[in-house]
């Protein structure tokens, strides 16, 4: 249940050759982190994974079926938080959880203010998004990916802006989706530290 | 874990609300372009010798010029901003039809620069010396004429909205399919004034509408996609 493998995968970006046969295998309740030097490829990873770069060669697969074959319901089961939160600055915080949150499913705000306290940041929900810290807007950025309920995280970076609380919460949040059998596949600087779960570490080159 | 999933009109609903709202809040940022259209269209009288008939002769130009150029102005609120903010990603990864979505961001574009512009005409039509009894055709063939702008133009707009500085760009690879409309649009609005049957521009304006709006979804989004990657 909830495998995410990758055989073989390979890109290049002009003239570079970014991904070299990288293969991959997470399943669910394990948490892989994808760790290298600036410009090893780490987002490059996380997009070609979700299907957002192609790929030259190479397989993507999610619960044993190729994820090209079926998009959508690949993507369905997906949370996705890339370097920018994708998040309106003129938009207060709820309201952009409500409609990103509405594309994948039926919300209720009543969900949306649980999510917003869950990360910290209930006391912004009012507020507009332009107000509001960088290291806030990540908060309200995790808490779309709590919304989403995909089973698979691919996280880039999650931690980026977060203050020590942050940084914990952050560990709290992939501990919890772990512990209900989910998948996670981020990548990070300086390491992730999970307790209870075996630390699964992808390093590229 | 899975949870209901929405259809795909629930989530095109949302995305609409979203970005109508956005709009509202930047009432200054969206009026821009008809504000374009307006001073361009009410300029020509103020250049021209005020002669009655030089100003018919001229209106149908003047207006279908006016409204190409807004509707070029007019691109840079659809993708750009979505394009750098992730937005977009969002939506691709989101587990919807993304062409359909592309198509409700249009759809949702076109209700916010194009139909204000048909709304905003009759003071244009009327500014070039025009008959009212020629309003009926020439806002058709706005109407028409707007919808197919729009689509044809969130293709350039979605294969130019990775590129730093792409103003010129966009008009390069929009101007050549817009001119047909251009063509048939100035047509259609220079027999209404004449007063003569204009049904056989009005079909041809109608029908490239329809093909763009047929076949614009997926160029759309594979245009977006290329963006994206």
């Amino acid at each position: 249940m909830n495998e995410l493998t990758a055989d073989n995968l390979q890109l290049w970006r002009g003239e570079h050759h970014v991904l070299r046969g990288v293969c991959l295998a997470v399943s669910g309740g394990e948490c892989l982190q994808v760790t290298g030097a600036n410009g090893a490829g780490k987002t490059t990873l996380l997009r070609a994974l979700c299907g957002l770069t192609p790929l030259e060669d190479g397989q993507v697969r999610w619960r044993g079926g190729d994820v090209a074959l079926d998009r959508l319901a690949f993507h369905d089961e997906l949370s996705y938080l890339g370097h920018d939160n994708a998040l309106k600055a003129d938009l207060t915080a709820a309201e952009n959880l409500r409609y990103t949150a509405a594309l994948c499913r039926r919300v209720g705000a009543v969900e949306i203010a649980a999510a917003l306290e869950r990360t910290g940041v209930a006391e912004a929900a009012d507020q507009l998004l332009r107000q509001l810290s960088a290291g806030q807007r990540r908060r309200v950025a995790l808490a779309r990916v709590l919304l989403k309920r995909g089973a698979l995280w691919v996280l880039d970076e999650p931690g980026s802006n977060l203050d020590a609380h942050g940084q914990a919460l952050l560990r709290e949040l992939v501990a919890q989706h772990l512990q209900d059998g989910g998948t996670a596949v981020i990548a990070t600087h300086q390491g992730l530290d999970l307790p209870g779960t075996p630390a699964r570490c992808l390093t590229l080159q | 874990m899975s949870a209901p999933r929405v259809g795909f009109t629930r989530a095109a609903i949302a995305l609409a609300a979203r970005d109508l709202r956005l709009a509202v809040r930047r009432a200054g940022d969206t009026l821009q372009p008809l504000a374009f259209f307006l001073v361009v269209t009410t300029l020509f009288p103020l250049a021209l010798d005020p002669q009655l008939s030089l100003l018919r002769d001229i209106a149908p130009a003047a207006l279908w010029v006016g409204a190409l150029l807004s509707s070029l102005l007019a691109l840079d609120l659809l993708f750009r901003e979505d394009a750098q903010d992730g937005a977009l990603e969002q939506l691709a990864l989101s587990g919807v039809p993304f062409q359909g979505l592309l198509l409700a961001k249009t759809a949702v574009h076109w209700l916010l620069t194009g139909l204000p512009l048909v709304l905003v005409a009759p003071l244009a039509v009327s500014t070039l010396g025009a008959p009212y009894g020629a309003l009926p055709g020439i806002l058709s063939a706005l109407l028409l004429g707007t919808l197919a702008l729009s689509l044809l133009g969130a293709i350039g707009a979605g294969l130019t909205m990775g590129l730093k500085r792409h103003g010129s760009l966009v008009a390069l690879l929009v101007l050549p399919l817009a001119v047909p409309v251009l063509i048939f649009g100035a047509r259609a609005t220079a027999l209404a004034i004449q007063g003569q049957p204009l049904a056989a521009p009005l079909y041809l304006l109608g029908a490239f509408a329809v093909l763009a709006a047929t076949l614009a979804p997926w160029a759309l989004a594979a245009a977006v996609r290329i963006g994206l990657e």
